[in-house]
């Protein structure tokens, strides 16, 4: 049905033709579920637009053929392509919410698809808008039909990004990163509604993904790019147990499973024995009946139910649940940047609670508790060198300079990993990875008890983020630190934490060592969170 | 729904505060500035008797807070005072003159709109195109060069040079009867009264003076059309557009400008409210009878009631051009007044 060869993309930068997509070549049956896997700026997104010709100015179809039915899609005319786009090739995209015209009926914008493509005259569009969106599994259609995306929840969002991909009963329908940014609930929602309904109505689908996980389980077939180059492509559990690629092999390696331990994140050479903790028996932080309540216009909103849990010294936590759960804010309260509503914080039993959030960066404990924070750029002063940016609170908390300052500052790049050379580069200078040390090495800096991880490695591609989550093994070994760990992704938590933290709703739902909830789980809430995780082949049993 | 609706009554209730304060202000104002309005009024000849004649007849040897009380009540009764330059009332002087500035202010703004909002239209889509050099061209023009510039060349090149233009002397040539007083505004009250040839020589008037201060407002209004549009051009939402197959012009003008509008009717809300300021310039040079040259009269001799009408006029107008424009906002944007926006 579709067949590339040799599909070449190149874009028009202020340095020269770039190449993003270097000639690849693949096909895909009728009814075939094709995934394609790579990190960011493998050319996996620009196959795609490149198929759908939308490619942003500058882009442009260097060499190839891409024939889908018959059709030419390099030499097709604009008139062409637009009744293929929606009418035979649908797309789906990430970030459902900023993928809908802000400022239009949602029932409107499928309705300009089903009149685009004379699926619909003016009388009967509303009428198939609303069969639209019960085809996608929308309760209450003809009151959605009326909403605006900022009136709907993410998961929603992405159910209408389907709904008008799938008005007009397309061939084909490519999936770019669905459900990057949704929980893992709504994200195993939405893959199997797209799942349901590509095979109901015999269609193809390509899935890219940056999740082998996701891949292997939704599709028949995986290709894993590389540098705008297929390096390898079979079923997936081919490519699971038995990866010929050394990329691939590292890809398989970094993925989060099952069974997986930190160190089998990272390719065997690296895989050196992990040092021994010290485990102390005290508790380093207590939480006692914490409340949070937000006043908003409609009356107050309990953000967080009065919940407690206990660290010890030298644990690692994981706090785990799905956005509103309340587990950033609980987060927040703990390192000190907002007010508590009721119950305590003891910190090796002092009640660091009752002091205001705004007078704790005076306190002398604030160089115990530090935070790292979710995403690694927005969180850097764009400004400031990754020196200046890991100098910041020594020079405050610990009132360090000149030649101690400096000696400090090298010997943490040293710890995170980060060369020397690179201190003096802006944010934007750095690699995802290298903005993630220097949030960490930021958060060490003044020697914490405690280290509050807020979704660090979110962000990051699955080769970068095995990398850091190991960094963060040894660092808490080395010197000797507790961890909370918040996080939607029990995989990670699992590999990181001694115990864990289900919230849901403002509550705690369970909670205990993390071999009894992940294996043993007694609440729903928690098996449905498990269940819902991607499932990659395990590696070793299928071997 | 309700929110938004909620919004809207919030924000007219808000407008009631700031003209309270304004009237405040337009009051403290005026007895702020330098200079004794008795010893002015009473002329070159007066005695030290004849000022403070003057001082008790203009109210001014009453204290601060009773002659506040006094203006707040005279205000409610739609009494601004008496002008002493002109020597009429305050509110008919406004009600001459406020008419000439708005239509010329309008009309300005409407042909720099036409102009301006095509123009970065066309230049977002078409990035490094010549459309885009000529917007960046006219841009750039629009804010270097000064109006009384441009409004004495447009003079020197349509009236001296080609002769095309009437004399650059006030809204009517004398061969002209002004049409009745309707509105005030020349072109729409010729219109009201059917007087065809008036509303052409109005409009030959007003084609000069317009076009100077449009050239003015246009960069503003072109350069943020250019830039929201390029924005929501490269929004994920148009990507979807055009996955699904849109054609170009609902993309470009259903998706795209719908968006892109929003920042632009900001613009358009400062730019009016500059453009009353601007004004006075192109009054000047074109012998234009409208508020901003009165004011500055009004100024020079400490004209008390004048200034104060003027601010306050200003001021009223300001209020309600933004409670337009938020209003305006509103009709378009969905998320106004709830959390997310």
């Amino acid at each position: 049905m579709l067949s590339i060869s040799d599909l070449q993309v190149a874009f028009k930068t202020r340095r020269g033709e770039v190449d993003a997509v270097k000639g690849i070549s693949f096909e895909l049956a009728k009814g075939e579920r094709l995934g394609i896997v790579g990190e960011s700026g493998s050319g996996k997104s620009v196959t795609s637009y490149a198929l759908m010709r939308i490619l942003d100015a500058g882009g442009r179809i260097k060499a190839g053929e891409a024939i889908y039915g018959g059709v030419d899609l390099k030499r097709a005319s604009e008139t062409a392509m637009r009744d293929i786009r929606g009418r035979e090739i649908s797309m789906i995209f990430q970030n459902p919410r900023a993928a809908l015209n802000p400022i239009r009926k949602v029932g409107h914008q499928i309705e300009d698809v089903l009149i685009q493509h004379g699926q619909a005259i003016r009388s009967d569009a509303r009428k198939k808008a609303i069969a639209a969106l019960k085809a996608v599994k929308i309760n209450n259609a003809s009151a959605r039909y009326e909403a605006y995306p900022f009136e709907l929840s993410g998961g929603m969002c992405q159910r209408i990004v389907i709904a008008i991909a799938l008005a007009c009963d397309p061939k084909l329908l490519i999936a770019d990163e669905p459900t990057t940014g949704l929980d893992i609930t709504t994200q195993k929602a939405v893959m199997d509604l797209v799942d349901e309904l590509v095979k109901a109505r015999g269609m193809s689908s390509i899935l890219i993904t940056h999740d082998l996980g996701l891949a292997s389980q939704y599709c028949d077939r995986i290709v894993v790019m590389k540098d705008g180059l297929i390096v390898e492509a079979g079923n997936p559990i081919e490519i699971f147990t038995n990866p010929k690629h050394p990329y691939t092999n590292k890809l398989v390696d970094a993925t989060p499973r099952r069974g997986a331990t930190i160190r089998s994140l990272l390719p065997e050479e690296e895989r050196k024995p992990l040092a021994a903790r010290q485990m102390g028996d005290t508790p380093l932080l207590e939480i006692k009946g914490l409340e949070k309540t937000y006043h908003g216009k409609s009356g107050p909103v309990r953000a967080v139910k009065g919940i407690s849990f206990t660290v010890k010294a030298g644990e690692s936590l994981g706090l785990v649940g799905e956005s509103g759960c309340g587990k950033s804010t609980t987060s927040s309260m703990i390192v000190r940047l907002l007010d508590v509503s009721g119950g305590e914080i003891l910190y090796r039993g002092e009640d660091i609670g009752k002091m205001p959030a705004l007078a704790f960066a005076r306190n002398p404990l604030r160089s115990k508790i530090q935070m790292v924070f979710q995403d690694a750029t927005d969180s850097l002063n764009p400004r400031h060198t990754a020196r200046q940016s890991i100098a910041e609170p020594l020079k405050r908390l610990k009132g360090m300079h000149g030649e101690a300052l400096n000696a400090r500052i090298e010997e943490l790049a040293a710890l995170t990993g980060l060369p020397e050379h690179l201190l003096d580069r802006f944010p934007h200078q750095l690699s995802g990875g290298q903005k993630a040390r220097v949030g960490i090495a930021r958060a060490i800096a003044p020697d914490p008890d405690l280290l509050i991880l807020d979704e660090p490695t979110a962000a990051l591609d699955v080769s970068i983020q095995a990398v850091v989550l190991n960094l963060l093994a040894d660092l808490r070994a080395k010197l000797n630190m507790s961890y909370i760990f918040v996080s939607h992704d029990l995989n990670v938590v699992r590999l990181l934490c001694d115990s864990v933290v289900v919230m849901k709703d403002g509550e705690i739902v369970e909670a205990g060592s993390v071999e009894a909830v992940m294996d043993n789980p007694t609440n729903p809430y928690t098996r449905a969170l498990i269940a819902a995780a991607p499932h990659a082949p395990d590696r070793k049993s299928a071997a | 729904m309700n929110a938004r609706l909620g919004a809207i009554a919030l924000r007219i209730a808000q407008a009631v505060p700031v003209l309270f304060g304004v009237v405040v202000i337009s009051f403290l104002l005026t007895r702020a500035l330098p200079g004794d309005p008795a010893a002015q009024f009473a002329g070159v000849m007066a005695t030290p008797e004849s000022i403070e004649q003057t001082r008790v007849k203009l109210g001014l040897d009453k204290s601060m807070p009773e002659q506040f009380a006094t203006y707040v009540v005279q205000l409610a009764q739609g009494d601004l005072g008496q002008s002493v330059s002109t020597g009429r009332q305050v509110t008919e002087d406004l009600a001459d003159r406020l008419p000439a500035s708005l239509e010329l202010t309008l009309t300005a703004l409407l042909f720099s709109c036409a102009i301006a909002i095509p123009l970065g239209v066309l230049a977002a889509t078409r990035p490094g195109s010549l459309i885009d050099q000529l917007c960046r061209l006219l841009v750039t023009a629009g804010v270097s060069l000064p109006t009384f510039f441009t409004g004495i060349v447009l003079i020197y090149v349509f009236y001296y040079l080609a002769g095309i233009a009437p004399s650059p002397l006030g809204r009517l040539d004398f061969a002209y009867l002004e049409p009745e007083h309707v509105t005030g505004f020349f072109l729409i009250d010729a219109a009201i009264a059917g007087d065809w040839e008036t509303w052409f020589g109005a409009l030959k008037q007003l084609v000069l003076p317009a076009v100077t201060l449009g050239l003015f407002t246009l960069a503003p209004i072109a350069r943020m059309t250019r830039a929201a549009m390029l924005s929501a051009l490269s929004a994920d939402y148009i990507r979807t557009a055009r996955a699904a197959g849109l054609g170009t012009t609902k993309v470009l003008y259903g998706y795209a400008f719908r968006n892109a509008l929003l920042p632009v009717v900001t613009t358009l809300g400062m730019v009016f409210s500059f453009s009353l300021g601007a004004n006075v310039l192109v009054e000047k040079v074109f012998a234009w009878p409208g508020i901003g040259s009165y004011a500055v009269e009004a100024l020079v001799v400490s004209d008390y009631a004048a200034v104060q009408g003027f601010v306050l006029a200003m001021a009223l107008l300001f209020v309600t051009l933004n409670l337009i424009i938020d209003l305006t906002y509103s009709v378009i944007d969905p998320r106004f007044g709830t959390a997310a926006k």
